[in-house]
């Protein structure tokens, strides 16, 4: 299934940086932050491939590393019964990232939650809202600097 | 029984009003099931007829704040819904009660983090902390008796002049 992917890759984009790994029968794929839609659009509409759902996107804070965060996609083809991860890093400084949602619609609810809870933005998201912490809540809390019991006073309480 | 032999004997009885309306308040609990978790599920244990709250006069579980005077607080509280029980604790009538039922409820529990309101009685006033993750049914039976010894020890005047809370509106929810 690696070559077939490598192939259909090589053949629609054949500069693409990219780099394959495999840890206990998942196979991994890591492209640059600029490529990744060009990446999934073909990844979901090559008839070979055709990874037709989108399990997850999430992310990864590394807080020291240089690139901080790594944006994972979970991606599953129906056709082959086969999971692909698809990483990109992310620095610090430019905390965005092109969205997927015009690929996968479902993507356009798991980008929001990886905006909430890492502060990562998504360009041309058409909604980049929370999606669990309150609209008007300043911080990101899985980012590995926010306290595990959060920042006093940050949440509004009812008054006694 | 005692009470029908009194009333056959002279037919009427000699009582105070403070002693026979707090008899009949705690003998009536109607509760108000604010079920938001695992604990709910205890608490419909208590309902079903194995523990059967219906024995001290509870089984009324009310959908409507307006009809209740003992919240049953069951389950994690999130800062989010904290302004929904608040809310739904504004609209219940005067005089009112409330268990904490839970670990969660009580102090947190086991979600030790940033969500969720370490113990209700940051913005509720509690009455009882019940114990356990969940509590067993027979707990909060127990919570329900001890409840009912309260109540059965108000006077009247402890209610009178109270001012009416003022409701918090949240626009957004």
């Amino acid at each position: 299934m690696k070559q077939i992917i490598l192939n259909r890759l090589n053949a629609n984009l054949p500069n693409l940086q990219k780099e394959f790994s495999e840890y206990k029968d998942e196979l991994t794929l890591q492209v640059q932050k600029s490529d990744i839609v060009e990446v999934c659009k073909i990844l979901k509409n090559d008839s070979e491939l055709s990874f037709i759902h989108c399990q997850d996107v999430t992310a990864i804070d590394w807080a020291k590393r240089k690139n901080r965060f790594t944006i994972v996609y979970h991606l599953f083809s129906l056709k082959n019964k086969f999971m692909l991860v698809v990483k990109v890093d992310v620095d610090e400084s430019e905390c965005n990232v092109d969205t997927v949602s015009s690929v996968w619609r479902s993507a356009n609810w798991h980008e929001r939650e990886v905006y909430d809870m890492y502060g990562i933005t998504f360009n041309n998201h058409p909604d980049l809202r929370r999606m669990y912490m309150p609209e008007e809540f300043e911080y990101h809390p899985l980012r590995k600097d926010f306290p595990v019991l959060g920042i006093p006073g940050s949440l509004p309480l009812p008054k006694k | 029984m005692g009470l029908e032999a009194k009333l056959t004997q002279d037919g009427f009885l000699t009582t105070t009003l403070d002693a026979i309306l707090a008899w009949s308040r705690k003998s009536s609990v109607w509760p108000m099931p604010m079920g938001i978790s695992c604990c709910a599920i205890e608490m419909m244990a208590v309902g079903g007829p194995k523990y059967d709250i219906a024995r001290f006069g509870s089984e009324v579980m009310r959908f409507t704040p307006r009809q209740c005077d003992l919240m049953i607080v069951a389950g994690t509280v999130t800062y989010k819904m904290s302004h929904v029980v608040k809310k739904i604790y504004d609209q219940m009538p005067d005089p009112k009660w409330v268990i904490a039922m839970g670990a969660c409820t009580s102090s947190g529990g086991m979600y030790r983090s940033y969500p969720v309101v370490q113990g209700i009685d940051q913005f509720l006033p509690v009455d009882i902390y019940l114990a356990g993750c969940p509590p067993r049914p027979d707990n909060l039976l127990n919570a329900l008796i001890q409840i009912q010894e309260k109540i059965g020890r108000t006077k009247g005047r402890d209610f009178q002049n109270k001012p009416l809370p003022e409701l918090n509106v949240i626009q957004n929810n």
